[in-house]
């Protein structure tokens, strides 16, 4: 009984039966056809799969950015598919971090005041304790000497790194990643990887990431293939 | 801590669009500013009528009396508030008996009343003016001058130069005579002036010349002392109209309503007098504010369209925004900020403008005469201007801000990062 209760409390998303349409008339398409899916606290999970079988559609639910037509979503153990906008974007800002393809930093602020956003939203920590962690957390990924550059003065490999540290800045169980690697070379690839999941590893988060790279799927604790909206 | 995060994400925003933001800011401040400024003109005009108008002919005339058959008294009555007269019929059907039959009883009256701060006796009497180069019609107003200086303005109309107040008070054959008429005339101070009432013709001095700066004023009224009018007009008592003076210039219309009740004569406020010109000068006013008004609104459309696109610019932030937490209601509040921010700047810097407009304007010479004569452009101060434009400018730029606000708050960040990464 304990031991289940040590698993159970190891599990940051779980989704069952999750269906999803995408388009009106015609053009209606079933994207996701009854997935479930599990996350567990400190493993990196690989999504794989061909273009259109439905994994960005699958983070997309998982991080509530969407609704699914039919399933259930848990976010540590909150049933969130069907709660209200404001409670699944509580959930966002408290439970859960994105790293997307293409980082979306805003490019008018400074990769420090990028990374101390979403804690303003959260709203626990003072001015200076949210600069002090998010200068921590661009050291962490190799920017510390760049913390008040602007957005548009990186290069796209720091870009990715400051989005990185952006994900973590309010300790989230989950970290949803979205082809994190797939705008940046072989180096900067490896080394975007390599700090996600070292540092979501160090502080016990679950990382789910959508990859279309082999080397980067191998590389997770779990890889899970999905083919026509549902896990092969 | 939520509104100081949405404020500086507003004011980061702001530069994506600098060239249009500036422009509707620009219009905002040239909005505010001309309305201010031409309220300040208008108001300054009809403000320089008004203090004219109060200086020559007083804030209420009591002039002729009633015939005692038009009232009905109130008998008996309970109500508090009933008047102890009524007026028969309306006010065009009543009779009067010309003039005011004991101008010191009703004097008297008159300081009851608490508003009324000074009360002179005219009598008044057209006469033929005679001057060595030529002849006019004119009309003498026989006057008790420290009466009289306490309901005018008559002590500062008195034209530099052209003899003094002192030499009319100490001289009994004294006359004031309008500036106008004195040019006709050809006559100035110190020259003489026969004055012809009926076949009583008398010689007199020209003490000094005034200007009202009413041109229907000064080319035909000649101040002189009561005594010598009553001689020359011979009328021995009684009195043409009584000038009234207010402490309070705004009540006038229920002072005088209250004083035709209670005195039996007819009373005639300074607003019931001049209605004519005062709905001219509204009228104007509030064309220069409709005119001037669309200024604001051009920039409120002008602002609408750079939100609208900035919202069309700005979706892949509002998705990131939104994907760490901000709520519908802080992606609006960002865009009402946006909003509020170019509406104080604008309203700070429309007021600048409009204050430093005025002040140049109320220094431009300009020559008017008719109405009113005035050598500068007549302004007034008043923070109702401000206030007013204020007021507009955030009805406009506000209405102009909610839309893209909402259209904003409506956005699906799942959406939006789904056809950005595609």
């Amino acid at each position: 009984m304990s031991a289940m209760a040590q698993y159970d409390s190891k599990l940051a998303l779980r989704c069952e039966n999750l269906h999803r349409y995408l388009g009106e008339g015609e053009g209606r398409v079933h994207v996701l056809r009854g997935v479930s899916f599990e996350a567990r606290r400190g493993e990196v999970t690989a999504i794989v799969g061909p273009s259109g079988c439905g994994k960005s559609t699958l983070l997309y639910l998982l991080g509530l950015l969407d609704q699914p037509n039919d399933g259930s979503i848990w976010i540590s153990d909150q049933l969130m598919s069907n709660s209200s906008d404001s409670d699944r974007t509580a959930a966002r800002c408290e439970h859960i971090g994105f790293v997307f393809q293409f980082h979306f930093l805003m490019q008018e602020f400074s990769a420090l005041d990028n990374v101390m956003m979403p804690m303003r939203k959260l709203g626990r920590l003072s001015e200076e304790q949210m600069a002090e962690r998010a200068r921590l957390l661009l050291a962490d990924v190799g920017l510390g000497n760049k913390t008040h550059r602007l957005a548009t003065q990186l290069s796209g490999g720091e870009q990715q790194r400051v989005a990185v540290a952006r994900a973590l800045a309010n300790q989230p169980a989950i970290i949803l990643a979205d082809e994190p690697t797939g705008n940046l070379d072989v180096t900067n690839s490896g080394l975007v990887f390599d700090l996600l999941t070292k540092l979501a590893k160090e502080n016990g988060q679950a990382v789910v990431l959508v990859t279309h790279n082999p080397d980067i799927a191998t590389r997770c604790d779990v890889t899970k293939p999905m083919r026509d909206g549902l896990f092969v | 801590m939520a509104t100081s995060t949405n404020l500086r994400i507003a004011f980061r925003f702001l530069t994506a669009r600098k060239r249009s933001m500036l422009m509707s800011l620009a219009g905002i401040v040239f909005g505010i500013g001309f309305f201010i400024v031409t309220q300040a003109q208008t108001s300054g005009f009809e403000q320089f009528f008004i203090k004219t108008i109060l200086g020559t002919n007083g804030a209420i005339r009591i002039e002729d009396k009633f015939q005692d058959t038009q009232f009905i008294m109130v008998a008996g009555g309970h109500d508090k508030d009933a008047s102890k007269f009524q007026v028969a019929g309306d006010r065009s059907a009543r009779k009067y008996i010309e003039g005011v039959e004991d101008p010191a009883l009703l004097t008297e009256a008159l300081y009851k009343f608490r508003n009324v701060s000074g009360v002179s006796t005219v009598l008044e009497g057209g006469v033929v003016a005679d001057s060595s180069f030529k002849n006019d019609s004119a009309k003498v107003y026989g006057i008790i001058l420290n009466d009289h200086l306490a309901v005018s303005d008559l002590g500062s109309q008195i034209v530099r130069d052209a003899g003094t107040l002192e030499d009319f008070r100490t001289t009994p054959q004294g006359l004031l005579v309008g500036k106008v008429l004195a040019e006709r005339l050809q006559v100035k101070p110190g020259d003489s002036l026969i004055l012809q009432a009926g076949v009583e013709r008398r010689r007199y001095r020209v003490s000094a010349l005034y200007e009202t700066g009413v041109g229907d004023i000064d080319k035909v009224r000649i101040y002189m002392h009561l005594g010598e009018a009553r001689s020359l007009l011979k009328k021995t008592s009684g009195a043409s109209f009584l000038q009234v003076a207010l402490f309070d210039r705004d009540r006038a219309p229920e002072d005088a309503a209250q004083m035709e009740e209670v005195l039996r004569h007819g009373a005639k406020s300074w607003q019931e007098r001049e209605v004519s010109w005062l709905n001219a000068f509204k009228a104007l006013q509030i064309s220069a504010a409709l005119t001037v008004s669309t200024i604001i609104l051009i920039s409120g459309l002008g602002m609408f369209n750079t939100l609208a696109m900035l919202v069309i610019e700005k979706t892949k932030e509002i998705a990131i925004l939104r994907s760490m937490g901000y709520t519908r209601r802080d992606i609006s509040r960002i865009f009402l900020w946006l909003g509020a921010i170019v509406l104080v700047v604008g309203t700070v810097g429309g007021w600048a403008f409009g204050a430093a407009v005025t002040y140049g304007v109320s220094k431009w010479p300009i020559k008017i005469t008719g109405i009113f004569t005035a050598s500068t452009f007549q302004v007034y101060w008043a923070w109702s201007h401000y206030i007013v434009a204020t007021i507009s400018a955030t009805v406009v730029v506000m209405t102009a801000a909610v839309i893209p606000a909402r259209r904003a708050a409506r956005l699906e960040p799942g959406e939006i990062i789904r056809g950005t990464s595609q």
